[in-house]
């Protein structure tokens, strides 16, 4: 897979043994979580806790529901039974939670959802200067660092239809960043890429990981699964089926149907 | 051929030639555009037949035969009408259009009251032509003149009656002053009430929906006429005696909600071409209904739909002209009760009149839509690949 040569093991230094876990570090709390579309029942029972710093991957095969489930944590989707406790926050009716539960929560999406009549710079001070009320010039100070954290300053002024999907996708994180998020979500964000380009988004999330910020990631790279995440997610027909650290996820899968999806996956 | 045989690779860059003959030039561009293939061709002799039968007689009826000047209907009428031009002249009689001309701007508005309505014209345009050309700053404090203070400051010089200056009663205005006034309003009206209405027909609360469709649905399911004439006939049996509307006011209200009826409907078309993606988008970064309406998704549906936003603004600019129907009269409205005047009436005035009534209306509706063209390409941010 791309993400083998992409990065090199002694590039992610892990620390597992920095990692206290106690209650107060909860970052996402997932409870007997249901949901539906019309009759169908997409997620089953979901229970999933996660700590702050870790890196959860989350594979699957497709229309397992990874999408939904990643999407109700910041209330792109609204469950219908169980909780979701998010930063301390439970997912309501209430507008005014589930918007302050998205300033603490970025997400970055297969498409980019990039805004096409806004500049690179402008996409990226946005919701900082209208959601965080910074002033313009911080706003802007601030975007051009992760601009140049993700590689690409030199692009501010472009328009996202000018840049590659690699560089779009990087804008993209750049611009949840921007908001200073405790948690970043990633919905499949190499799957609409070129290797070349899936490379360079992956460095950009491995930093990210490097620096410790808790991450929920959907994605089928398992290069970077093994050597980033603190735990691998399988979903299947809307259940978590199995939850492992990497290393036994991938070496020694329990689950009959996950032996079946790996072989698949890494042929 | 030996495998070191590489004559056919080259050793150094070609330079640029320059284009053969017979693709640059004038005669290489008609060959292109006019007569490309032989279908090409006919149709480009056809459209020059048509060109040639009929531009020479009209160049000749506007401009060589053409009555510039005179006071009265002679100077436009054959000997044997009771005029002076010889037997079997024809030509545009532009004296009637000169003699008429406050007439056709204004309407009946008091000769000596005229400079009012001169300076609410040269405010509209030192108002209007910075805020269209993108290069001049202040858009902020130009639109907040223009959409806020200048209605109310034209709206005092034009009706009076306060600060010493006389009333001038609305029935006593036309020509291009109404068409302008009611354009105004029906535009500055019909686009903000539009957005509203189409937003509200895709919103999720039930009650707003069901309100804006109703409002659409009935609006826009009636001719403009019947509404006009409701507004002038119908709406005073309801309101208590006594109180009285400004026939004009009613005008301008018919027209405007007329107008965003429509103006719903682009909008909503707009609306409704941009992908979930930047909804989700918007909301992911954590902005509120009104920022992500505002900031995400309205500047780009707007733009989407400028050649539908303009085609409305074209059609209300033209369906003012049916304000004769409560019996005031616009542009064309003045134009045609000239024509009944016995001191001009001649042959030649009807054609005249309208000629110059279609020129003004066409000088506007032209304007509009090379602005909005110019503002599509400027807006163009290249995301459509
Ligand atoms: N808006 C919707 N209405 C009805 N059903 C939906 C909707 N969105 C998704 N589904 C269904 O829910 C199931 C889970 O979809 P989801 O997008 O979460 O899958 P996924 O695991 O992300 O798949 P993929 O790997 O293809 O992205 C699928 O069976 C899909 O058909
Ligand atoms: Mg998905």
């Amino acid at each position: 897979m791309a993400i083998e040569n992409a990065v090199s093991a002694d590039e992610i230094k892990v620390d597992r043994a920095k990692m206290h876990i106690s209650d107060t570090d909860v970052a996402i709390d997932i409870v007997g979580m249901h949901k539906w579309y019309g009759e169908f029942n997409v997620l089953k029972d979901i229970n999933l806790r996660v700590m702050r710093g870790e890196r959860i991957v989350i594979c699957g095969p497709s229309g397992s529901g990874k999408s939904t489930m990643i999407r109700c944590i910041n209330r792109l989707e609204e469950h219908q039974k169980g909780k979701i406790i998010v930063d301390g926050k439970e997912l309501t009716n209430d507008l005014k939670k589930i918007d302050e539960v998205r300033r603490e929560v970025g997400m970055v999406f297969q498409h980019f959802n990039l805004f096409p009549h806004l500049t690179i710079l402008e996409n990226c001070t946005l919701a900082p200067i209208w959601v965080r009320k910074t002033p313009k010039k911080q706003a802007e100070e601030q975007a051009m660092h992760f601009l140049r954290r993700v590689k690409i300053p030199e692009q501010a002024n472009k328009y996202p239809g000018q840049l590659s999907g690699g560089q779009q996708q990087r804008v993209a994180i750049a611009r949840s960043l921007c908001m200073n998020p405790r948690i970043m979500l990633f919905d499949e964000p190499t799957s609409a890429l070129d290797p070349e380009m899936i490379k360079e988004v992956l460095e950009t999330m491995v930093g990210l990981a490097e620096e410790g910020m808790t991450m929920l990631c959907v994605t089928h790279e398992m290069g970077f699964a093994r050597k980033v995440a603190n735990r691998v997610i399988f979903m299947d027909q809307g259940q978590i089926v199995e939850e492992n650290t990497p290393s036994e996820f991938f070496d020694h899968p329990r689950h009959e149907r996950t032996k079946l999806f790996l072989s698949q996956i890494l042929h | 051929m030996s495998q070191n045989d590489l004559h056919y690779v080259r050793t150094e860059m070609a330079l640029p030639q320059p284009a053969p003959l017979r693709e640059r030039g004038p005669v290489a561009w008609i060959r292109k555009n006019l007569f490309a293939n032989p279908f090409d061709s006919v149709l480009t002799i056809i459209g020059m037949l048509i060109v040639a039968m009929i531009l020479p007689p009209l160049i000749d009826w506007a401009l060589i035969q053409a009555q510039w000047t005179g006071t009265d209907r002679t100077f436009c009428a054959t000997v044997a009408q009771g005029g002076i031009q010889p037997e079997g002249w024809s030509g545009a009689c532009w004296a009637f259009v000169n003699a008429k001309f406050g007439q056709f701007m204004v309407g009946r508005y008091p000769f000596d009251e005229r400079w009012r309505v001169i300076l609410v014209a040269i405010m509209f345009v030192a108002l209007l032509v910075p805020l269209l050309m993108p290069r001049v700053p202040y858009k902020g404090l130009n639109a907040v003149l223009f959409l806020l203070v200048f209605p109310v400051v034209a709206g005092i010089l034009l009706i009076g009656g306060v600060l010493g200056l006389s009333h001038v009663e609305t029935p006593l205005w036309g020509g291009l002053l109404v068409t302008l006034t009611l354009s105004y309003v029906g535009i500055v009206v019909s686009l903000p009430l539009g957005i509203l209405l189409a937003l509200g027909r895709r919103s999720k609360m039930p009650v707003v929906k069901m309100l804006s469709v109703i409002f659409i649905e009935t609006v826009r399911g009636v001719p403009l006429i019947t509404v006009l004439f409701m507004a002038s006939v119908m709406l005073p049996l309801f309101l208590p005696a006594g109180v009285s509307f400004d026939k004009f006011l009613r005008a301008l209200i018919g027209v405007s909600l007329f107008a965003s009826a429509y103006m719903a409907e682009v909008v909503r078309g707009g609306l409704q071409a941009i992908p979930k993606g930047q909804y989700e988008g918007a909301d992911s970064l954590g902005l509120s209904y009104w920022q992500k309406t505002g900031l995400i998704v309205l500047p780009q549906a707007l733009k989407l739909v400028i050649p539908g936003i303009v085609n409305t603004f074209i059609g209300l600019f033209k369906d003012t002209s049916l304000v004769y129907i409560i019996s005031m009269f616009d542009l064309l409205g003045v134009v045609r009760q000239n024509f009944s005047d016995p001191a001009w009436a001649s042959p030649q005035t009807p054609s005249s009149g309208l000629v110059f009534a279609a020129l003004i209306f066409w000088m506007f509706c032209f304007g509009m839509s090379r602005y909005s063209i110019y503002m599509e390409h400027r807006l163009d941010t290249g995301h459509k690949r």
